[in-house]
This record gives C-alpha cells, sequence and structure tokens, in this order.
C-alpha cells in the first residue's frame, strides 16, 4: 500500500470524508473545532520522531530534535486546550431543566 | 509487533481522528471526541517509539518531554480570552514541524522521482508559509502589532513577486530532484515562504484574524499529509487530509457567518479603502455620557433588555459582574435576554464559551438572529465591550471595511447603553456612528469596574 497511487488513493478518500464530518456545525463550536483539528495535525510528531531517530550528523539531528519538540508541543497542548474549552460546556443542560450546582473551579479559572 | 501490527495501529489511531473530528461537530460529543482524537495520537506516538529502532532515542523522549510540557503549561495558563492566539502559535509550531520532516527526508536520500520531490516542496512550502504566518496572526491578536490591516507599498506586487519566487524555485527542485546545490535552494525556498507568509496576513484586518488561523490550520494540515506522503506514511497522510479538508470547510463556514467571501477576507483590504477615513475627526463630536445611576434607572425600569457582550467584557473579566446584574434585573421583573453574535469576542463561539465560564443559563442565549427580531420591542440594549458586531456601517456604508458583516441590530432598540473603556474604535479599527446617536449613552470605564457601579446603583433604586 505504500506505492505511489496507494498512497494517492488515500489521500483523496480522506478529502472526502474529512469535507463530510464537517459538513454541519454550529457556530458555536466552530472554536472548539478548529482547535481539535489543529491538535490532530500535531501527529507531524510521529514523522519528527522518525526522521530525528535516523538522523545522521549533529546538523540533521539537531533539526530532527527541534521538529520533535515543537510537534510535541502541538499535539499535546493542542488536546489539552481544546479539552480545557470544551469543559466550559459541560452542565449545561437543556432549557427548561435544573442547572447543576456551579462548580467553584470555574469560577477560580476566571481569574487565571 | 511486526509490519502489519504497526499498519494496524496506525490504522486505529486514524480512525481515532476521523471519530474525534466528527465528535467535535455535536456539543454532545464534542468532549469526549476530543479524548478519543488525544488517545490516537498518544498511541501512534508509543507504536512509532518501540517499533522503528530509532537512534538518538534518550534524546528524542527529553525533546519531547519539553515540548508537550511547554504546550501543557501554556494551554492550562493562558486566560480563555487569549486562546485564539494560542491556537494559532500551535498550528504555527505544527507547520514549522511538518516543513523541517520534509527538508530532513529530503536531503537525507540522494535523487529523488518527480511526485516525492514536489511533495517536499509542497510541504516545505505550505508548512513555512504556516508557520510565518501563524506567528504574525499571534501578533496581531496579542495586539503586540497594529489589527489595522497593512498594505504595503507596492504590497500587492511585493506578494506576486515572492509567489513566483517560491514556485520557480519550487518547480526547479521538484524537476531536478536533489544533487547537490539541492540543499542551498531548499533554505532560499523555504525563507521564500516564510516572508511570503507574512505578506499573506499582513493586508488581513484584525477582525478576520480568526478565519486565517483557520486557513492556516488546513495549510499545516496539508502540509502535514505531504510530509506522510514523503515517509510513506499512512497515518500521517490521513490526519493532515483529514484536517486539511475539514479546515477548508471550516473556513468557509467562518467567512459565511462574518457573512462576505473569503476572498475579500484576504484580499479586501488591496480593494476598496476610501471609506474608511470617512468619520475621521469623529473624537470632536458630542457624546452623551451618563452615570452608572443614569444606567441603573434605564435598566431597572426597563420591561426588556438585551445585553450584548464583546470582547471588553472578557477582557475586564465581567462576566460574571454582568451575570450578577442579569440576575438582579430578572429578580425585579425585566426580562433579560443576552444577544450573542456568531463572531463575538475573537474566533466564532469564543462568547458562549466565555459565558458559559460565568455559568450564564443557556436558554438566556440568543443567537443573532433571534435577538435581532426582537429587537424593536427590546427598551434598552446594553452593549459591553462591543463595538464592530454592533456597527450599523456593515448595513449603511458599502465602502466600510465590514460592510456586509451580519450584526445585532442594537440601533433598533429604544435606547442603547455602551460601556466602553474610550472613545477608540473596535478591533476591525472603524468608527461606529451608533456613539453619536441621540439614542445612545455611553458610560466610560472598564467594563467590570463599570458594571460593579451598575450593579450597586440597581440594588439601590
Amino acid at each position: 500500500m505504500t506505492s505511489g497511487v496507494g498512497l494517492l488513493t488515500i489521500f483523496v478518500l480522506a478529502v472526502f470524508v474529512g469535507f463530510e464530518v464537517v459538513a454541519k456545525v454550529s457556530t458555536m463550536l466552530h472554536t472548539p473545532l478548529m482547535s481539535g483539528a489543529n491538535a490532530i495535525h500535531g501527529v507531524i510528531l510521529v514523522g519528527a520522531i522518525l526522521v530525528a531517530g535516523r538522523a545522521s550528523g549533529a546538523v540533521e539531528l539537531t533539526l530532527g530534535l527541534v521538529a520533535v519538540a515543537l510537534a510535541a508541543a502541538n499535539m499535546v497542548g493542542g488536546f489539552v486546550v481544546t479539552d480545557r474549552m470544551l469543559e466550559m460546556f459541560r452542565g449545561r443542560s437543556a432549557p427548561g431543566q435544573p442547572r447543576p450546582a456551579p462548580s467553584g473551579s470555574a469560577d477560580r479559572r476566571g481569574g487565571s | 509487533m511486526g509490519r502489519p501490527g504497526v499498519d494496524l495501529a496506525y490504522l486505529v489511531a486514524a480512525v481515532a481522528f476521523i471519530l474525534a473530528l466528527k465528535g467535535l461537530s455535536s456539543p454532545r460529543s464534542a468532549r469526549r471526541g476530543n479524548l478519543i482524537g488525544a488517545a490516537g495520537a498518544v498511541l501512534a506516538t508509543v507504536v512509532v517509539l518501540t517499533t522503528e529502532h530509532l537512534a538518538h532515542l534518550p534524546e528524542i523522549l527529553a525533546v519531547m518531554v519539553l515540548g508537550g510540557g511547554v504546550g501543557v503549561l501554556a494551554a492550562r495558563r493562558v486566560a480563555m480570552t487569549a486562546m485564539p492566539q494560542l491556537v494559532a502559535l500551535f498550528n504555527g509550531v505544527g507547520g514549522g514541524a511538518a516543513a523541517l520532516v520534509a527538508v530532513l527526508e529530503f536531503t537525507g536520500r540522494g535523487h529523488q522521482p518527480l511526485g516525492t520531490g514536489a511533495a517536499t516542496v509542497f510541504a516545505i512550502v505550505v508548512g513555512s508559509v504556516s508557520f510565518s504566518g501563524s506567528a504574525l496572526t499571534f501578533a496581531k491578536l496579542q495586539e503586540l502589532m497594529t489589527t489595522r490591516p497593512v498594505v504595503l507599498p507596492a504590497g500587492r506586487w511585493v506578494s506576486v513577486g515572492t509567489a513566483v519566487a517560491v514556485l520557480v524555485a519550487a518547480a526547479w527542485l521538484a524537476a531536478t530532484g536533489g544533487g547537490s546545490p539541492a540543499t542551498l535552494v531548499l533554505v532560499v525556498l523555504a525563507v521564500l515562504a516564510l516572508i511570503f507568509g507574512v505578506l499573506f496576513v499582513l493586508p488581513v484586518g484584525g477582525a478576520d484574524v480568526p478565519i486565517v488561523i483557520s486557513l492556516l490550520n488546513a495549510f499545516t494540515g496539508l502540509s502535514v499529509a505531504a510530509s506522510g506522503y514523503l515517509l510513506g506514511n499512512v497515518l500521517l497522510i490521513v490526519a493532515g487530509t483529514l484536517v486539511g479538508a475539514s479546515g477548508t470547510i471550516l473556513t468557509r463556514l467562518m467567512a459565511q457567518a462574518m457573512g462576505r467571501p473569503l476572498t475579500s477576507t484576504l484580499f479586501g483590504a488591496f480593494q476598496a479603502r476610501d471609506a474608511t477615513a470617512v468619520t475621521a475627526g469623529a473624537a470632536d463630536r458630542p457624546v452623551r455620557t451618563g452615570s452608572p445611576e443614569d444606567v441603573a434607572i434605564m435598566l431597572g425600569y426597563a420591561r426588556k433588555v438585551v445585553l450584548v457582550p464583546g470582547y471588553g467584557l472578557a477582557v475586564a473579566q465581567g462576566q460574571h459582574a454582568l451575570r450578577e446584574l442579569a440576575e438582579l434585573l430578572v429578580d425585579r421583573g425585566v426580562a433579560v435576554e443576552y444577544g450573542i453574535h456568531p463572531v463575538a469576542g475573537r474566533m466564532p463561539g469564543h462568547m458562549n464559551v466565555l459565558l458559559a465560564e460565568a455559568n450564564v443559563p443557556y436558554d438566556q442565549l440568543k443567537e443573532m438572529d433571534q435577538a435581532n427580531s426582537e429587537m424593536s420591542s427590546t427598551d434598552v440594549a446594553l452593549v459591553v465591550g462591543a463595538n464592530d458586531v454592533v456597527n450599523p456601517a456593515a448595513r449603511t456604508s458599502p465602502g466600510s471595511p465590514i460592510y456586509g458583516m451580519p450584526i445585532l441590530n442594537v440601533d433598533q432598540a429604544q435606547s442603547i447603553v455602551f460601556l466602553k473603556r474610550s472613545m477608540r474604535p473596535g478591533f476591525a479599527g472603524i468608527d461606529n456612528e451608533l456613539l453619536f446617536d441621540p439614542k445612545t449613552t455611553m458610560l466610560f470605564g472598564d467594563a467590570k469596574d463599570s458594571l460593579t457601579k451598575v450593579v450597586a446603583a440597581v440594588k439601590g433604586l
């Protein structure tokens, strides 16, 4: 499956999946969705680890390690920040239903 | 684990990413979706670390912990209001990483077939554009530089020239497929692409920056996919392409929420710019100011009040004070609603996040269309730290940079109160005629301070 055409096939199919998956999304979720997608492309970490692990010579290794650090920040930070955003939507009940008691932690974080 | 096992693990991770995006598209499943995505990413990372017989493993693990640690720290510490900048920053470093991977993979091999050369060039150029472009969006959102569109003299030609130079260098590299001067050309190419990224974002006005972040996010995704092609790694191709495709759709949806096509967002600054200076000298014009007590009386004896929160409220951390005011008014029998513009804050949906953080009841939040349909029966529209999203210029002056953007029609309410720091124009840098309207009352000051004073005054009624 690693032939050029095989990879191209995967690429084209993934384009359609990507289009389909987010076709209908409310404006309320645009920000978390962008942030979540941002975290997903942090998987370039896998590529960075591969090139760093095969690097020969100091320059190559340095560049490879820089790539690993950047990719790790993208991936880990991306998922954490998305989770923090989505945490804010937690406990939101449908109109008419009683709301759970406001959590103190959300209030404290407001000032940070 | 053998090769099939590795590929199987990558397949599981790819499915996890699809489920993550799917989950993030609906409020009910969003958080779970994000966790599924994170699990997929962890799985992929563990598999590559344990199965690939890597050299330099200790160094790799060390910088991974370092980069990841910085990421977690930034993600946990950042204020909710600064979220867009942080997403831009994460996106930029991801693009930079993708470009570096492509550079290393290309120089690490000998002569390349055309397809590989093209993918290399694509990953380097698009990744670099995303890196420098994101850095500039960060600077704009953090207000390290002006948020107004910056148009260099002959900026359009510099942009076009840079783009052409990138293409020529790219074509040469793709066609010759390596050889001895390849590294030099790669460096030149990367530098040109970095410059182009800056030129690409400079003319974009502050209010449109989130759309550009979304676009650059899609760019980074495609750059990752191209790197995956170089490495023959199916997971990178799937994940990168998913982000590229969904990011493109999301960018279009965001542009629609702003009410204009993407092209005018990106290149609008090069077109009609004459009408923006119409209200120059506005600072000398009279405005009606009121005291907190005046505002309290207007609100306290109204039948219906619409609260329009904007970014200024969030900056002042006044969400809790606003909620307190709303509760007081409801206790007095006033009908209170929040009118939420889709792009209130700095990103679509940003204000919903900020108000949810302050425990504002969900059923009081009205989306723009609904709020507008009730605006003419509203006694007082209280605009807190918002400006561009209520600026009637979006309806009335075709030359304005925000013309065509749907706004909250607070000008149709019986009276309007602005809580604002100063007469300074909003993030888009445009004056607002509404501030000078006879039915407008201004209460200057920090949003939280003003709200606290108004709350105290309402209690004393």
